[in-house]
Parts: structure tokens; C-alpha cells; sequence
């Protein structure tokens, strides 16, 4: 299985009060525990069942995710910029993996 | 000679026949009404308060030529200050094995109400969207998703 790897985008740089647009994808299987591997077995479920963004450790956004959500799940959503910070990003597996990544982004 | 040509028109009223077959398959489908999961839920959620049916900007295609990656993209209106913000917001499938394809819990950091991502869709169905106020009211939309391959792994 290739290696889960989360990716996103944001912006380094927004004026005061910018709403700027955030974008994460993260690499995921994501088994619905319907589907079928190559034998006809049951491939057991395993997604990523939350995702969670931080802004210099405040909880902006939060996503609950469900088996319906594609493979390599990506979301996107707005933040308005109002100060210098660092985002946290974090993702959870079903197996109680976290996965996690940060950018930083300067506000002027 | 005779036999060869009777043969193919046999195949052909086999084939016929088993097109009316799977048509009729079909509809029996359509015909039981199940309950519809997404429905219940969001009644459950809402515990049963009233829901405004508004139109609000729920984008998914018309027509999914491939179930396995849907877009699905909202954006609510609201000024997202402390007296005035969407809390959550859940997207729902009424057709998939599961009615629950993702809940989006907002702050008033975001300065906006929207989110984009992608979901899976076993076939054509409603999606329904419901948001919660900060002050405790629902509103919800639906919209209709045509799925031409089934995206679910069956």
C-alpha cells in the first residue's frame, strides 16, 4: 500500500481580513468495508474518520468523516486571515494513526 | 441453413426477454419504497424541530459519470459572528448504504461558510444538506445526482 501522505495548501502570505481558501489532500485508501479486494474478500474498514485544523492551537475546523467520502479525501475551506500564524493540521485513522502537518502563513 | 438463422432469432428473443427481466427487476426496486435513511436522520439530528427547506448553495453535479469521486461543494451565507454563525453542517445521501457522508463543525475564525470535498455515490439519489445556527435552527436542501457508474465497491 503506497504511503499516507497529507499535503495542503495555503497561502504564506494575506492582507488583514482576507478570506483565503485552504486546500488538504491527504493520500487514503479509504476501505468503506464493501468493497473487494482481487480474491473476493472483504477488505476490512479503515478510513480517516476525523480531521481537525488548528490556528496557533485554537480549533477552527473540524470535519467528521464517513465511509461515503472518496478516496484521498480532500477538503477545502475558507479562513479569514487576521494575524501571523501557524496552522495545525491533523488527521485520524481508524487504526488511532495521526497524521500531521503545519504551514505557516504571514499576515500583513 | 434454416436451423443457423433460427438460432439467431432465438438469441435475439432471448436477449429481449432478458432486457424486460432486468426492467422489471428494476422497478420491483423502485417499487418497495424503503425508508429513506437520510431523512430519518436528519430528523434525528434536528431532534425533530422544524426544518426550513431554503435554498441554500449546495454544488454537485447533475449527472456523476463516476460515482467513486463527486464533488461536493456548499456555501451558506452568514455574517459568522459570535451572535450570528453556522455551527455545523452535514452533508447526507439518501441512496448510499450509510446516509451520513460528512458533518463540518464552522468557528467564527473562518470568516465564511463553505467547504469543498468529494464523496462516493452508489447511485442516483438526493443529497441533502443541512445547517445548524448558533442559535438552534435548521435549514436543509436537497439536490438531485444522476450516478451513471457506482462508486460504493457494491
Amino acid at each position: 500500500m503506497s504511503k499516507i501522505k497529507p499535503r495542503g495548501k495555503v497561502p504564506k502570505t494575506a492582507s488583514v481580513d482576507e478570506i483565503i481558501e485552504i486546500k488538504t489532500l491527504i493520500r487514503h485508501p479509504m476501505h468503506s468495508g464493501r468493497m473487494k479486494d482481487k480474491d473476493g474478500k472483504k477488505i476490512p474498514k479503515r478510513i480517516i474518520n476525523k480531521f481537525l485544523v488548528k490556528f496557533n492551537g485554537k480549533q477552527v475546523f473540524g470535519m467528521d468523516l464517513e465511509p461515503s467520502i472518496s478516496t484521498n479525501p480532500y477538503i477545502a475551506f475558507p479562513f479569514k486571515a487576521k494575524k501571523t500564524g501557524t496552522f495545525d493540521f491533523e488527521w485520524t485513522d481508524d487504526n488511532g494513526d495521526k497524521y500531521n502537518m503545519s504551514r505557516k502563513m504571514t499576515v500583513s | 441453413m434454416k436451423q443457423i438463422k433460427m438460432k439467431i432469432i432465438s438469441r435475439r428473443n432471448v436477449l429481449h426477454l432478458l432486457g424486460g427481466a432486468t426492467g422489471t427487476v428494476l422497478f420491483s426496486k423502485y417499487a418497495l419504497a424503503k425508508p429513506n435513511l437520510a431523512l430519518n436522520k436528519i430528523k434525528e439530528i434536528s431532534k425533530n424541530a422544524k426544518v426550513d427547506e431554503v435554498d441554500l448553495f449546495l454544488d454537485v453535479p447533475e449527472i456523476a459519470e463516476n460515482g467513486n469521486q463527486v464533488k461536493v461543494s456548499f456555501d451558506i451565507e452568514s455574517p459568522m459572528i459570535e451572535e450570528d454563525f453556522v455551527k455545523t453542517v452535514y452533508i447526507l445521501a439518501d441512496g448510499n448504504p450509510a446516509p451520513n457522508v460528512a458533518k463540518f463543525s464552522f468557528t467564527t475564525d473562518m470568516g465564511a461558510c463553505s467547504a469543498t470535498t468529494r464523496m462516493r455515490l452508489s447511485k442516483t439519489q438526493n443529497i441533502y444538506l443541512l445547517a445548524e445556527y448558533n442559535n438552534g435552527n435548521f435549514a436543509m436542501t436537497k439536490s438531485k445526482v444522476k450516478v451513471t457508474i457506482g462508486g460504493c465497491g457494491g
